[in-house]
């Protein structure tokens, strides 16, 4: 996954919420990522300073929330956790499952610092 | 204004060095909860492109692979079976140059090309803004060819029907378990340059293994665009598509 690129869309957003806000500064950023999404955390914190350079963003705080990847079976409707990189049921083996968990690339919240 | 720090501060008097990015006025910090997809703005625009798109009654499809598996070559070779029969519309991407556009020039389609310049995949602002001009009145069936790259793509939503996620006899027939994300995604997987296999040490029966155990149910298409085998299957299931 190309992190910049994420990272790029990241600090858009945050500028977004600033003006809307009304925020002096964005200090710092809360994601939920999921083990399944192709964004690697650790990547993503190294491209962000990057896209953040010369923007309201700049020097913010990038907290990652790793989610673990779930499944439920709609064979035998157990909810598992697979084995990567395949998505089957760790109970019955099978692979009719659902992806409840994983996929996610969220911005849960962000800091603001506004005056009063 | 402070000249200095910018402040807006009254009578605000510097007479001595001072760091920047002190505050003047009092600030408050707020937590706002979003629960908002990172790519919100490329996913919001994929959304208004389908709803073009499906009020138009065209399937779109996101065209993905390794580069040099034969998206154009097999582009060019589908073009030509339905010029006449489907009315087409192609978009495709490259870093540079428009030279993939050029190969799929007079056959019937309108062609157009993105150069996306630093960007390693397409997104849906960039083939939005050229949707109007690709699918005039009575096109049923849009290609949109992607850039080169079995990574970025994936997670890049343009607005599209399916993916069709490619893959020739000259990469390793592992690719899918190792690029898990889009082979997951892509419902259809054209497998290219069979008319190489006999050359290649590459194992059929595994890549088939592979890709199932990575997306079951996928719908394989096994196909040389070069000697013509397998096309007529591709091309009628396209036909059928549209129908």
């Amino acid at each position: 996954m190309h992190e910049l690129s994420i990272a790029m869309s990241l600090v858009e957003q945050m500028e977004k919420v600033a003006r809307d806000q009304k925020a002096r500064t964005v200090p710092r950023i809360t994601l939920t990522v999921g083990v399944l999404s192709g964004v690697d955390p650790e990547a993503l914190k190294g491209a962000f300073p990057l896209a953040a350079e010369d923007t309201i963003a700049a020097g913010a705080e990038l907290v990652v929330e790793l989610v673990e990847a779930r499944v439920r079976c709609r064979d035998c409707g157990t909810l598992s956790k697979p084995e990567a990189p395949f998505l089957y049921c760790a109970d019955c083996r099978g692979f009719n499952v659902e992806v409840e968990a994983g996929r996610e690339l969220y911005i849960k919240s962000m800091d603001i610092d506004v005056e009063v | 204004m402070c000249k200095d720090c910018g402040c807006e501060t009254a009578g605000h008097v510097h007479d001595h060095e001072h760091p920047h990015g002190h505050a003047h006025a009092p600030a408050e910090r707020r937590t706002i909860a979003l629960e908002r997809k990172v790519l919100s703005q490329n996913d919001a625009r994929a959304e208004a492109n389908r709803v073009w798109l499906k009020t138009k009654g065209v399937v779109a499809i996101n065209l993905i692979s390794s580069p040099g598996s034969g998206k154009t070559y097999l582009l060019e070779r589908t073009l030509e079976r339905l010029n006449g029969r489907v009315p087409c519309g192609v978009i495709t991407g490259d870093q540079y140059t428009d030279h993939d556009a050029r190969r799929l020039q007079g056959k019937g389609a309108v062609v157009r090309q993105i150069e996306t310049l630093s960007s390693c995949h397409l997104d849906a602002e960039r083939v939005g803004q050229l949707l109007p001009e690709v699918v005039g009145e009575g096109v049923k069936l849009l290609f949109i060819e992607n850039v080169g790259n079995l990574v970025c793509p994936s997670a890049f939503d343009l607005g599209e029907s399916f993916k069709v996620a490619l893959l020739s006899t000259t990469e390793g027939e592992d690719k899918p378990v190792k690029y898990p994300a889009l082979f997951s995604l892509a419902p259809v997987v054209v497998l290219t340059k069979m008319d190489l296999m006999p050359h290649v040490d590459w194992n059929l029966g595994k890549c088939r293994e592979y890709l199932r155990r990575i997306h079951p149910g996928v719908f394989i298409f096994e196909l040389s665009a070069k000697t013509g085998a397998g096309m007529e299957a591709w091309i009628e299931y396209l036909e059928k598509l549209v129908e």
